[in-house]
């Protein structure tokens, strides 16, 4: 894949490459996270100084389906010794789809500093790059985090209810048979409660995957303004809703038209189809 | 749960001491140890009929019939990512082989979570339960036939 710089991003900032990851992970003010779904992987062996942020234990509010609050989110941040000018990059499995969860809650709080590896863990593992089991020497850091803000980049049920009586823009990003309701689920995975099929009304389905290359790198600014402005008939000034089962997949895309196209304004419906394919009447299509 | 093979229960309760990371070292130590069905029993390619449904690891499960009755599992896992289905074929290896299969049928397919943690994902946790159903179901079938 090309270099980053040269793919006509908006934010190209918002990615690094396996090779910067290997020549800064150890920089002063670099702190390097890993986030996935297999809870296994990181402690399997994870990239020399990385840290692991769970996307459930350590992001998720153990009670509410919630986030995790400010006070919560300052006591992470220090046990993983980042500070509020520590440059985060973020990596995992799945194509980064928790790392690019764990950015987007980490702007939640503020903390643009953020970053995403291209092309995640199974990039940085065909390159046969150092993976190690040592446990990252990390010290305590001070930090001071803002409010949570869930009202520029996070949608809401009733958000979403509003967003569709204005005709506004929202991109599923779950597979075909799940947006038409032929599955309740993702392939291979279970049924994971929701009670009604399809999608909500007015969504382009636009699967996250067709976003990445297939070694797990995001595509460049003008395939991706192909699929997302050509085909589904977004433009940078749309006001959009992205949603997929539980906000996991469609951090992906939100990342992508967020970062890499530069729209301002994206929201991610975390509820997404766990919540609407269970919400007594709401609206649904086929 | 009641009935059960004791050496699955030790484990289980070993398992409720541990905080998240002790898990999971102890958990990787599992896996590390895992041993891949002997070529006396399975080669490559595996026959589809003994491939686990739902995982996405590709594990796959045998039972061989011990002289005492018993039934010794073997599992192969062909994801080299699967880590946790390694941990789980070990741990399915080490507790229910050897064991009253009375009681081998008793385990239900949720020790998963107790296993793993609440924090597995519903697609993990249901390809490793997978692999409990298979294994228990073998052990079902063996029971009834000699009934």
């Amino acid at each position: 894949m090309s270099d980053i710089n040269s793919r006509g991003y908006a934010n190209a900032d918002a990615l690094v490459s396996t090779d910067w990851v290997a020549k800064h992970a150890n920089d002063d003010g670099v702190r390097i996270v890993e986030s996935n779904e297999d809870p296994l992987l990181y402690p399997s062996g994870h990239i020399p100084g990385a840290v692991e942020i769970d996307w459930a234990a350590d992001l998720n509010d153990p009670l509410r389906r919630d986030y995790l609050d400010r006070g919560g989110f300052e006591s992470l941040m220090s046990s993983k010794g980042i500070s509020n000018d520590t440059t985060v990059v973020l990596y995992g499995d799945r194509n980064n789809w928790w790392a690019c969860y764990a950015l987007w809650i980490f702007q939640l709080f503020g903390h643009t500093n953020a970053k995403i590896m291209d092309g995640g863990r199974i990039k940085w593992e065909a390159e046969g790059r150092e993976l190690t089991r040592d446990a990252a020497a990390v010290s305590a850091a001070s930090y001071s985090a803002s409010e949570r803000d869930d009202s520029k980049i996070r949608a809401f049920r009733d958000d979403v209810l509003a967003h569709i009586d204005s005709s506004g823009k929202l991109i599923d990003v779950r597979s075909p048979e799940e947006f038409s309701g032929e599955r309740l689920h993702m392939p291979d995975y279970p049924n994971e409660g929701a009670l009604r099929g399809g999608h909500v009304p007015g969504a382009a389905n636009v699967p996250w995957a067709t976003a990445a290359n297939e070694d797990g790198t995001f595509k460049d600014a003008a395939a991706l303004r192909d699929i997302y402005e050509g085909n589904a008939g977004l433009s940078s000034d749309d006001d959009v809703i992205v949603y997929c089962r539980i906000g996991e997949r469609s951090s992906h895309t939100w990342f992508v038209l967020a970062n890499l196209l530069g729209y301002e304004n994206v929201r991610n419906y975390d509820g997404s189809w766990t919540e609407w394919g269970n919400s007594v009447g709401v609206p649904i299509a086929k | 749960m009641e009935n059960i093979p004791s050496p699955l229960s030790e484990m289980l309760e070993e398992l409720d001491a541990l905080d998240r990371v002790e898990r999971a070292q102890y958990l990787l130590e599992l896996s590390d140890e895992f041993e891949e069905v002997p070529e006396a029993i399975a080669t490559r390619p595996f026959p589809e009929n003994r491939r686990v449904p739902k995982c996405e690891s590709e594990a796959f499960v045998w039972a061989q019939d011990q002289p005492d009755g018993t039934l010794k599992f073997h599992y192969a896992v062909e994801n080299p990512l699967g880590i946790s289905a390694r941990a789980m074929g070990t741990i399915l290896d080490e507790t229910l082989s050897n064991q009253p299969l009375d009681q081998v049928a008793n385990v239900a397919p949720d020790i998963v979570h107790r296993i793993f943690g609440r924090q597995l994902s519903m697609g993990k946790g249901e390809g490793l339960a997978a692999m409990v159903e298979i294994t228990t179901f073998e052990a079902r079938q063996r029971a009834k036939s000699r009934n």
